[in-house]
């Protein structure tokens, strides 16, 4: 089974180094997004740092969607996706390839974008790094699943750039809003206690159970 | 056992038909031509065969398992309208992919891109190829795994004369061994020469379903004007 997944992550991963159609636009967009931000909001002002874990993931969740939007979207060139969905690969195990290249290549424009927002915000990110590097790990994959599972779904749509986002933000609410607490608690100081573990919790189990329904319902999404 | 087996499928466009009431047998080794006038079905039956889409009403089998099952996937090649092969990746990344994706034995796609006479080439990226370069690579992903049931919407439309003759000599080496063949096409002369049994679809219903003789051969219009509307 791992093989055959880790063959779609390669090969996803290699398409997109070698296009990078969607890597550009993801971390052009963050990066603008932190120049405007930075102009919108007072970086020393102490409210700015309050907002920090909001900010923070705005960029994180609409750039993330920037890449997972060509997720299923490079499989039609060519008809590629006839030819996945005729190899004798189970579509969980296409969907988990699919998702894990997605979440590397999020993950690696939300580290690229990380630094940025600290020198722009004067944020220490260093002494709460792994803390928050948790939570955007927990955070991505929430949005990856959704994002992967609604761009199997819109892959025929013909303005499935405006329908996936409109699909995945109000599912992907309950582990934005973990995902933003957490974020501006753990860049103010805090720790995995208190609300922040019953957040940490929220986040954990929303992961597990739309990875689960993704998972089981990805052929139906595929082939109806 | 039936190398396919296809009962009462209907499949429905929202209200619209696409297939009525589709009862098709073939038995292993034969080549059926499945002809029709554009938007008769052909390519929603072969669709529904290579488990791309499921029938709203009846069944179908291949071999015995059921389209959508990893036994029956591993038997069936689609060779489809697009090539399916990725323009980003070399010829070799592209075969490499199916040769895992099937479990295939290493060597195998290196084994095919001299079959195809793409082994000179076999780091370029599919983007800089030709036209019948990207032809002959498709025929290669869609043999690679010697399928015995083979799948082919149109398969001989669009291709350069190289492709054309490198296809039927595929076909031909597939029907040896015992490979079963459902063709549409509207190149209906090559089609019932190589075809054992001949379909015609009309607006979505099975207008002829039989044997392929030889006045369909000499005359190739002879089944539209005999069955046709």
């Amino acid at each position: 089974m791992a093989n055959k997944v880790w063959t779609i992550v390669a090969k996803d991963l290699r398409s997109e180094f070698r296009s990078k159609e969607s890597i550009n636009a993801a971390v052009s967009f963050a990066l603008v997004m932190l120049v405007i931000f930075n102009f919108a909001f007072d970086p020393t002002a102490e409210e700015t740092h309050t907002l920090s874990g909001g900010l923070l993931w705005i960029i994180f969740v609409f750039a993330g969607t920037l890449v997972l939007n060509r997720s299923f979207a490079r499989e039609l060139p060519n008809d590629c996706l006839d030819a996945l969905i005729a190899a004798p690969i189970p579509g969980f195990q296409l969907f988990l390839g699919k998702a894990i290249a997605g979440f590397i290549l999020v993950l690696g424009v939300e580290l690229i974008s990380l630094p940025v927002f600290g020198i722009f915000y004067d944020i220490d990110l260093i002494a709460p790094f792994w803390r928050l590097f948790l939570v955007m790990a927990l955070g991505t994959w929430a949005l990856t699943v959704i994002g992967t599972t609604f761009s199997a779904l819109t892959v025929n749509v013909r303005l499935r750039e405006i329908m996936l986002p409109m699909l995945i933000y109000p599912v992907l609410m309950p582990a934005l809003i973990a995902a933003i607490t957490m974020s501006g608690s753990i860049l103010d100081g805090g720790t995995f206690s208190g609300n922040n573990l019953i957040w940490l919790k929220l986040l954990s189990g929303f992961s597990v159970i739309y990875t689960a329904l993704a998972v089981g319902l990805i052929d139906i999404v595929l082939v109806g | 056992m039936e190398a396919i087996a296809v009962k009462g499928v209907w499949k429905y466009f929202g209200d619209y038909p696409a297939l009525r009431e589709i009862d098709l047998t073939l038995a292993p080794g034969s080549c059926l031509a499945l002809i029709g006038r554009n938007g008769a079905g052909k390519t929603t039956l072969l669709r529904i065969l290579a488990g791309f889409s499921k029938p709203a009403k009846g069944s179908i089998l291949l071999n015995g398992h059921d389209p959508r099952s990893l036994e029956a996937r591993r038997l069936i090649g689609v060779l489809g309208h697009g090539i399916s092969v990725y323009d980003e990746l070399s010829a070799i990344e592209n075969l490499s992919l199916y040769e895992k994706l099937y479990g295939l034995p290493t060597g195998t796609a290196n084994r095919w891109l001299e079959r195809v006479s793409l082994d000179k080439v076999r780091t370029g990226l599919v983007r800089e190829f030709s036209r019948g370069m990207r032809q002959r690579l498709a025929i290669a992903r869609a043999f690679l795994h010697d399928p015995t049931v083979l799948i082919l919407d149109e398969p001989f439309t669009s291709l350069d004369d190289r492709a054309i003759a490198l296809l039927q000599s595929i076909l031909r080496e597939a029907r040896e061994r015992g490979a079963s063949v459902v063709m549409s096409t509207h190149q209906l002369r090559e089609a019932l020469e190589l075809a054992s049994e001949v379909a015609l679809l009309q607006r979505g219903k099975l207008a002829f379903s039989g044997i392929r003789t030889a006045e369909m051969v000499e005359d190739p219009a002879w089944l539209y004007n005999t069955y046709g509307e």
